[in-house]
């Protein structure tokens, strides 16, 4: 399985993120820079980890948005290519327009870092199929601009449709609807803000991001 | 050729930003505050026949989110 993580400059998760896909896909991620023009040949699944890239100049994402690797990104999802995107990653994907809605300002003005109880809501995605209908897990968030905005229609939709795929338990940045995830209209982009990749093994204080990627890799060795 | 982009938050979106910066206000005992709503402003120096489609692309594409934000294009001289 070929995957690739993406740096920005300003990118402070990419390590942790090559660390649980190696962990779990039993293999070492491509590392991509932002100038790169080119994924890895046959690339099976990408992602955007978090951090601040560009000093979240402008706007959280919006510089990175246009970096020359992420025409590269769009046309791979365009493909079907899973992608994933955590914190900084997630505001990269509504900014390039994979992925509606924008991240804000969280609504109590603080920067929220801490354990966050998310609810599956929709199990039947490439990244979800491991964890039980209705599940409450943990998973750490730490972010400043995870404030999920869409209008009303948007929000419906995206409903209606299964594609908020986790919610807060408990309000955590003044997201509409409480969304702290969703995937686009064919379930192959996930946007987050809570990082799995900071819940792979015991020793970070809990597991439950392991089956995120655990759900992917399965997902894909059965497709393939 | 200089133009100036105002980008400010459509209405209806939250602005925490703005709020914060209304408490305090109201904190320094400034009366009569009803709203106050945080934008941004972004200098163009621009090369002359530079059109105003142009500028409104440059904010489409990058300059503003078009999601939460409006974008208003000003002559700067």
């Amino acid at each position: 399985m070929n995957t690739a993580v993406v740096t920005f400059p300003g990118s402070n998760c990419d390590r942790d993120m090559m660390v649980a896909i190696a962990e779990v896909f039993g293999k070492q991620p491509t590392q991509v820079w932002h100038r790169d023009t080119a994924l890895p040949d046959r690339v099976d699944f990408i992602a955007l980890p978090g951090g601040f890239s560009y000093g979240d100049y402008l706007r959280s994402g919006a510089m990175a948005a246009n970096s020359p690797i992420m025409r590269e990104v769009k046309a791979a999802a365009a493909r079907g290519v899973p992608v994933l995107g955590v914190c900084n990653g997630f505001q990269v994907l509504a900014e390039a327009g994979l992925l509606p809605g924008a991240l804000m300002r969280n609504a109590g003005q603080r920067f929220v870092c801490r354990d966050a109880q998310l609810k599956v809501e929709n199990t039947q995605t490439l990244f979800t199929a491991g964890y039980e209908a209705g599940e409450t897990i943990t998973i750490p968030v730490a972010h400043h601009d995870g404030n999920y905005f869409a209008d009303e229609a948007t929000l419906d939709a995206l409903e209606g449709d299964g594609r908020v795929v986790f919610r807060y338990a408990h309000a955590t940045n003044g997201s509409r609807r409480d969304i702290a995830g969703i995937v686009n209209e064919s379930g192959t982009v996930l946007g987050m803000m809570p990082h799995p990749e900071r819940a792979i093994e015991a020793a970070h204080g809990g597991t439950d991001g392991r089956r995120l990627f655990e759900s992917l890799a399965r997902s894909l060795a059965e497709a393939a | 050729m200089k133009k100036r982009v105002f980008v400010t938050l459509k209405p209806g979106v939250l602005d925490p930003q703005g709020r914060a910066v209304h408490h305090a206000l109201d904190g320094l005992g400034f009366d009569g505050v009803e709203d106050v709503r945080i934008g941004r402003l972004v200098e163009l120096e621009l090369a002359d026949g530079v059109s105003d489609e142009k500028v409104a692309e440059m904010c489409e594409k990058l300059l503003a989110n078009t999601v939460i934000e409006n974008y208003r294009i000003e002559d700067a001289g």
